[in-house]
């Protein structure tokens, strides 16, 4: 008698592997998982647009020979000292402490050679940040952890962090691990503890009060400082709107796939809204209130290419910020440390345990001797060459529609390849003139 | 003596003077009329001056103070002498919300009540109250004294570290975390040397010391209800 042929053993859509696995590992352990990064679910995103190039009706430029700027002011609103940068890319918000001091002194380094900023984090500004850092942002945070009004002064621009795209309405989180004798004395906290940092600013709420927040720094730096108000991708229309009225001169919007150092996996994966979704209605608020290009607008959250700064360009954004790939960049999840990955338990280009400092690239760590693996000065030098490679491709982009500025793309350049990136970018969809909620099919 | 009417001032044109003071100015002695509750009043400070605010203030009055001196005669709106540096603030009227918040060093001396919140994220500020203090006070307190002669309200010292309480009337509840503490004779020192600073009518043995149980230091899932 023939044997009846077995199936192919099937695993459950609702019950995947990774998901039984989260479920054993929460029944082991009692505790949420924690991890580093943003969100890894696929969401739409810049992929799923496509720019048009230029065709009868559209003439391009040519590559290399005629001019496509890329420079761009931040901060002209109220600052007597507006930033000039000669790329639209900066660096992201990243703390000393979440990074090591030599991963901090790369990034300024890289940011500078490019002509571009960087930014401090939940932890104050260190020396060596501020000295290979040309243009230096101050982030102003709920935890206030370092904060000093000589800092303040030495800062190129302030940004009060209101929120992140990997958590809005988190806060900060370091673990003990990484809590060493240096990074507990500039928080202030006793050393080896897990740090929970303030999820909300500790002596102002809402809109009213952040307008005399502003005033205040303003009155403390002599109104000479940009202030830019960063947000979580939550609400980006009235966010937005409301930076505005609260006097930012720059709003920076930080979408789901914007990393952090270290939160709850199912924060990242649940709360906020993909960059992509977040982008049209801040540009909307910006331009019912005659704002766009007067408050700058900075977007983060899976910035990886060239084409992506272009799409965010297009879409209004005046500049983009980069956190995971400036990372990247550095050496983060180099393949050359596959062994140790795979001692972690996991591999290169996945491993997201930053919080625990275990980091065999050096870089998210706190650990004396695996920072000394990476070289701040090569590393600066690679995240110079991406930054010039990002900065590049968006030109090559921009004069294939025919702009003199990559400043000058438009959603017009633009066209979607789904109906979900159409309705969220306000684009047509490819082969249609139907962007969805606001034409006709 | 210096005065700026506010009536006449702008108020950037305010704090551009007293900012503007070195170190080793002799115009140390400044007094600022019509303040009428605006905000941010002698903020960023760096100098050994004396200000005196007539009358009452806005938000975040001695903002981020150094060195100076600065004394309301009213009351003070919510987070005055915030990040407070080094110096010294005096409120001779009620404090609102925020007082003192994530004051860094210096003495913040309130003589009437201060409401909600009082040294939040407090990260080695030394604060004196002499009437009530409000909900939540010193959450999230790092480092520090917070001396209270009157009562506090609900939530002391929730998620505390290692700022020190002082009360000397009721708790009416203490947040999680924090507990009473033994005074011990170093307490006592602490307690008289502020109370002598900021000329309090009280004595060191009259109050209670509270602090950190240092049990959510580190997370543990048994704890997790405390969150």
């Amino acid at each position: 008698m023939e044997k009846t042929p077995n199936t192919v053993p099937r695993n459950s859509w609702t019950f995947s592997p990774e998901i039984n696995s989260e479920i054993r590992r929460a029944a082991a352990t009692g505790i949420y998982d924690i991890r580093g990064g943003g969100a890894k679910r696929r969401v739409p995103h810049f992929d799923d647009l496509l720019f048009l190039g230029a065709s009868i009706s559209r003439y391009p430029l040519e590559g290399y020979r005629e001019k496509c700027d890329t420079s761009v002011v931040l901060g002209t609103r109220f600052a007597k000292k507006p930033i000039e940068l000669k790329i639209p890319v900066t660096i992201a918000g990243m703390s000393f402490g979440a990074l090591s001091g030599p991963a901090k002194e790369a990034l300024g380094r890289g940011a500078t050679m490019a002509g571009t900023s960087t930014t401090t984090g939940d932890g104050g500004m260190t020396n060596e940040e501020r000295g290979h850092s040309q243009t230096l942002v101050y982030q102003y945070l709920p935890s206030r952890y370092g904060m000093n009004p000589d800092d303040l002064r030495r800062a190129d621009a302030i940004e009060i962090v209101v929120g992140q795209g990997a958590k809005p309405g988190g806060g900060g989180m370091l673990l003990g691990q990484k809590i060493t004798q240096r990074v507990a004395n500039m928080r202030n906290l006793p050393v080896g503890i897990d740090q929970r940092s303030a999820c909300r600013h500790p002596d102002w709420t809402g809109p009213d009060d952040l307008e005399i927040k502003i005033l205040e720094l303003r009155e403390i730096t002599g109104w000479e400082k940009p202030i830019y108000v960063k947000v979580g991708g939550a609400r980006p229309y009235y966010d937005t709107a409301l930076a505005v009225k609260a006097g930012a001169d720059v709003v920076v919007l930080d979408g789901m796939q914007g990393g952090t150092a270290a939160t709850q996996d199912v924060f990242i994966e649940h709360v906020g809204q993909p960059t992509l979704a977040c982008i049209r209605p801040a540009v909307k608020a910006l331009q019912d209130l005659g704002m766009h290009r007067k408050v700058q607008l900075i977007v983060s959250g899976g910035i990886r290419t060239g084409a992506d700064v272009a799409k965010a360009l297009a879409l209004g954004a005046d500049a983009v910020a980069i956190g995971t790939a400036a990372l990247v960049a550095l050496g983060e999840n180099d393949p050359k440390w596959g062994a140790e990955y795979a001692a972690l338990g996991t591999t290169a280009d996945a491993y997201d345990d930053w919080h625990e400092g275990r980091d065999p690239a050096g870089i998210t760590t706190q650990d004396a001797e695996l920072m000394k693996r990476l070289d701040p000065v090569e590393a600066g030098r690679r995240l110079r060459n991406y930054l010039a490679v990002l900065t590049l491709e968006c030109q090559t982009i921009a004069r294939a529609c025919g702009k003199s500025h990559v400043h000058n793309l438009e959603p017009e350049d633009l066209c979607a390849l789904t109906i979900e990136a159409a309705a969220m970018a306000g684009v047509p969809l490819a082969g249609t003139s139907w962007i969805p909620g606001q034409t006709g099919f | 003596m210096q005065t700026i009417d506010m009536a006449q001032t702008p108020l950037r044109e305010l704090n551009s003077q007293l900012q503007a003071q070195a170190r080793t100015t002799n115009q140390t002695s400044w007094t600022i009329e019509n303040p009428k509750g605006a905000h941010a009043i002698a903020v960023g400070l760096d100098a050994p001056i004396e200000v005196t605010v007539k009358g009452s203030t806005g938000y975040y009055c001695a903002g981020m103070n150094k060195q100076a001196t600065v004394k309301v005669t009213g009351s003070a709106g919510p987070g005055v002498a915030e990040n407070m540096m080094s110096g010294t603030v005096i409120i001779e009227g009620d404090a609102s919300q925020y007082a003192g918040a994530t004051g860094q060093g210096g003495l913040l001396v309130i003589k009437g009540n201060a409401s909600s919140r009082c040294g939040i994220s407090m990260k080695g500020i030394d604060i004196v109250v002499f009437g009530n203090i409000g909900h939540m006070s010193a959450f999230m307190a790092q480092s520090g004294n917070l001396v209270v002669l009157g009562d506090a309200g609900e939530a002391l010292g929730d998620s505390l570290y290692e700022a020190r309480l002082f009360v000397r009337g009721s708790v009416k509840s203490l947040g999680a975390d924090c507990i009473e503490k033994e005074m011990r004779p170093e307490h006592l020192e602490i307690l008289r040397d502020l109370l002598a600073r900021s000329g309090a009518d009280a004595k060191p043995e009259e109050f209670k010391r509270y602090g950190s149980a240092r049990k959510l230091y580190n997370f543990h899932v048994d704890h997790a209800g405390e969150y």
